[in-house]
């Protein structure tokens, strides 16, 4: 007789096609992709860096993340009888039928050396460290390229405006994948700048909270090392009484 | 070549699913379950990945002999090393530093800046990364940092909360380090230029954590991780502080019981390295990618737990090695992004969880492990899951409720992240609810230190996911940013000490793994059993199949 399954098991077995790679027998619908312009069919649902796997690429660059947090997996890809460039995160982007794409890897670009907290909070510091600011066109294609949808011309404008909370706030969902910079005519590294520009704006933006600063000096001056050294010594018992009598601060 | 109808980012009989959904949320909105009582709790507990029969072993061989451990850490933990003695030419170091940093997450990163601080010069550091820099769990996470800063709240608090969520098994002295740091910490990422959420009058937005008792989780909208790690990584690049990307470790170094450098591996060349160190910290991050019990996970690519395996071999002391964090609300549909992270923020913000017939079947926020068997009870003993075109099943994550609880535009606000990963697979979360269904998050348990970072072994300190003991057998959200940062700085400066206090470096031997091997062969292991994994490898089966080595 055979043994019935655990419910462990069933959910393995559910999830396989993640875990473990796609089995062909399991897929109904189908897209055809070029991967580097080398035709291959790929289950259709999978996204650009499953379907690549898929085809029998193993990754070791372009895969960070995998979730559109690390911005490792650029690509840019045309489809058959298109003609517009277009970019996208292969983690995060369904495959099509038709697409031809090949993977940015490594984005070449500059990143200044500098020392925040000895800069002056107005825009010559952009200007000091990213001089080519100056020439943007305003053609907004690192904009069309941005694959998180930033408006990334509009913070650039605002970085030469000296607008450290428009860029901060335009900028603070950049994933610095480098797509913008790679597609710049001015050659400017956009999402270096921006660094700059927020970690200026998150120092020299707002008032440090004066409770942290207090907390700060407490911790420092030793308020707690004797209620801890109390506590150190207390008993299992005596935890699980001080947790249970927690009082909880009101919604 | 044919395609499923979607409706609104679902295929049709899902989209016909949802109507149900959509007939009850009008008496649901303001109804909430009961939460469980501890019988309850205990019952439904019988179904968690981490409590069910048959996932876990002893460990049979090295320092935690006896211990147990998930089945596919054990197998990890018992294997041969990627090279074969003999192999490897020791005589000249390739590079030869003060300290070796291995892994560029939150601690490492954080490591390399307060050795830095201390006075060891930047050229005697050296940062080696798998994956790019800051490839890594750090950049991933959404919710927040804990840090007790606020008037009706201290670091004795936080301490009890973190306790008891770690079921009273944390390490009491290292996690003394992790509440006192932490105002620390959120101060010296605010020197940084770290944007966390604030009020206008510069105060910090503060929110609640599962397991808390003050709200202090500091948040940078569902970026969090990201927000940390560029401003702390953007800080080293500019210290110009060398680093090296694509070369995993794949084996320490020691002389005797003492850690004295590290090989290399260039992934791409294939070539490997020596690196001569006088103090070595690991910061390798976490597990998820070993898919523990075939769960889907959130973790990045390269979290295969190298670094446990690696340090256990030379003989570091693991603890908390039979405990595994599951999250509840992993997606589970679509396919593109099954295991991803749907951040406990939206459950704590009114979404509710709801099975096939629309029904709400479990007190939102029940703690982490009873909520996600609640989830796997609806869909596989009551059968009240919805079936996903890939056979998987989950229950729904009512997400609408959102805005109509807190105002149309909430989603749009508090989740941008979230909301921008749904959007991209044309599903609109604010308006129709989402698949969820358990993922593998967090590996509790690990190297064991002490409240500098410094392990059992001289020369070897570990910082992040990587260690064990700081929260016990459980990790509250919020607590893990937190301690890597926290122990990346202590391992920072405890090493830039040791370096200083003019320690000579030993020999570079593979001594430790010529030992281990004995031990593996005694023990009969199986030769082709190979660790660190390095990478997991998701290539289709067919091309597998077909797969020649002929160059
Ligand atoms: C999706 C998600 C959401 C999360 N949300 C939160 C949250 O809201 N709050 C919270 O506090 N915590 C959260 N966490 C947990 C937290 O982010 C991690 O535990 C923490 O960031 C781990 O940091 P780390 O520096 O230890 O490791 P990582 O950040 O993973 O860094 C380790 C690095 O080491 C590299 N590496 C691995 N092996 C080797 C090797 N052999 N050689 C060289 N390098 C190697 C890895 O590639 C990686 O770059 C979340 C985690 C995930 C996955
Ligand atoms: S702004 Fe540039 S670097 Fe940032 S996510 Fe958009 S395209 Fe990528
Ligand atoms: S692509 Fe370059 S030049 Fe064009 S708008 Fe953007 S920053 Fe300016
Ligand atoms: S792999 Fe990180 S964004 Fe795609």
């Amino acid at each position: 007789m055979k043994k019935q399954k655990s419910i462990m098991e069933i959910i393995a077995e559910a999830n396989k096609a993640v875990t473990t790679g796609i089995d062909e027998k399991d897929i109904e619908y189908w897209v055809m992709i070029y991967i580097m312009g080398r035709a291959y069919k790929v289950p259709a649902g999978l996204t650009i860096m499953q379907a690549m796997e898929y085809a029998g690429y193993r990754f070791i660059r372009s895969a960070g993340c995998r979730a559109g947090f690390c911005g490792a997996c650029a690509t840019v890809f045309r489809k058959i009888g298109d003609y517009k460039l277009q970019t996208a995160m292969a983690c995060q982007t369904k495959v099509e039928d038709g697409m031809y794409l090949v993977q940015i890897p490594f984005t070449p670009a500059e990143k200044a050396a500098y020392n925040i907290g000895k800069e002056p909070y107005d825009v010559s510091v952009l200007f000091k460290y990213y001089p080519e600011l100056a020439r943007c066109l305003s053609c907004n294609t690192c904009t069309k390229a941005c694959p998180q949808d930033l408006e990334v011309m509009d913070y650039v404008q605002a970085a030469i405006k000296g607008d450290f909370t428009a860029v901060a706030e335009g900028s603070f969902e950049c994933i610095q994948c480098g797509l913008c910079a790679i597609r710049c005519p001015a050659e400017i590294v956009q999402y270096n700048m921006a660094q700059l520009a927020r970690r200026m704006f998150g120092r020299y933006g707002s008032k440090r909270p004066e409770s942290l600063s207090k907390r700060v000096k407490e911790v420092k001056e030793g308020k707690y090392e004797k209620d801890f050294r109390k506590l150190l010594s207390a008993t299992m018992e005596e935890f699980k009484k001080l947790y249970a009598d927690r009082e909880r601060e009101k919604d | 070549m044919a395609e499923l109808k979607f409706i609104e980012g679902y295929p049709e009989y899902m989209y016909e699913l949802i109507k149900v959904v959509e007939q009850t949320r009008a008496k649901r909105k303001d109804y909430t379950p009961k939460a469980m009582t501890m019988e309850e709790r205990e019952d439904v507990l019988k179904v968690h990945p981490d409590y069910a029969e048959g996932g876990k072993r002893a460990i049979n061989i090295g320092v935690n002999k006896g211990d147990i451990a998930p089945n596919e850490v054990a197998d990890l933990l018992e294997a041969y090393p990627l090279i074969e003695e003999g192999e490897i030419d020791l005589r000249k170091p390739d590079y030869t530093t003060d300290i070796l940093i291995i892994g560029g997450g939150l601690a490492g990163t954080t490591a390399a800046i307060w050795a830095n601080d201390q006075g060891v010069p930047k050229e005697n550091i050296l940062l080696v990364n798998k994956l790019r820099h800051g490839d890594a769990n750090s950049i991933m996470a959404q919710g927040g940092t804990q840090a007790a800063d606020r008037e009706n709240d201290s670091p004795v608090i936080h301490f009890i909360d973190a306790l008891g969520g770690g079921h009273f098994t944390n390490k009491p002295d290292v996690l003394q380090t992790l509440v006192e740091d932490a105002p620390l910490i959120i101060d010296w990422l605010i020197d940084l230029g770290a944007m966390f959420d604030r009020e206008e009058n510069g105060d910090f937005v503060e929110i609640w954590g599962g397991g808390t008792c003050r709200k202090r989780m500091h948040a940078c909208r569902d970026y969090t991780g990201l927000e940390e790690l560029r401003v702390i990584r953007d800080e080293f690049k500019s210290r110009e502080i060398p680093s090296l990307e694509y070369e995993p470790v794949i084996e320490l170094l020691t002389d005797s019981d003492r850690v004295t450098g590290a090989l290399l591996w260039n992934f791409e060349t294939g070539e490997y390295k020596i690196v001569e160190a006088t103090a070595t910290i690991i910061a390798t991050g976490g597990f998820g990618r070993l898919h523990i019990r075939g769960f889907p996970t959130t973790n990045h690519y390269g979290a295969t737990c190298d670094g446990v395996v690696i340090a256990y071999r030379a003989g570091a002391r693991l603890r908390d090695t039979d405990t595994v964090q599951y999250h509840p609300t992993g997606a589970a549909y679509p396919q593109q992004i099954i295991g991803l992270l749907l951040t406990e923020k939206l459950r704590s913000m009114g979404a509710q969880p709801v099975n096939k017939d629309g029904e709400a079947f479990v007190f939102p926020l029940e703690p982490r492990d009873v909520e996600a068997s609640a989830f796997i009870r609806e869909c596989y003993v009551r059968d009240k899951g919805v079936v996903t075109p890939t056979g998987m099943r989950g229950v729904w994550l009512d997400t609408p409720l959102i805005d109509i609880k807190n105002g149309k535009g909430t989603v749009d606000k508090a989740f941008p992240g979230m909301k921008r990963m749904f959007a991209r697979f044309g599903i609109d979360m604010a308006k129709y609810p989402v698949l969820v269904f358990p993922t593998l998050h967090y590996q509790n348990g690990g190297v064991e230190t002490d409240p500098w970072g410094k392990t059992n072994l001289e020369g070897l300190w570990v910082a992040g996911e990587v260690s064990g003991g700081v929260h016990g057998k459980n990790r509250l959200m919020g607590n893990s940013t937190l301690d890597c940062i926290v122990f990346g700085r202590k391992a920072g400066i405890s090493t830039a000490e040791y370096v200083k206090s003019g320690k000579k470096r030993g020999k570079l031997t593979l001594e430790h793994m010529k030992k281990y091997v004995k031990l593996l062969k005694e023990a009969g292991i199986p030769k082709e059993r190979k660790a660190p994994i390095l990478l997991p490898d998701y290539r289709g089966k067919r091309v597998l199949a077909r797969m020649i080595d002929v160059f």
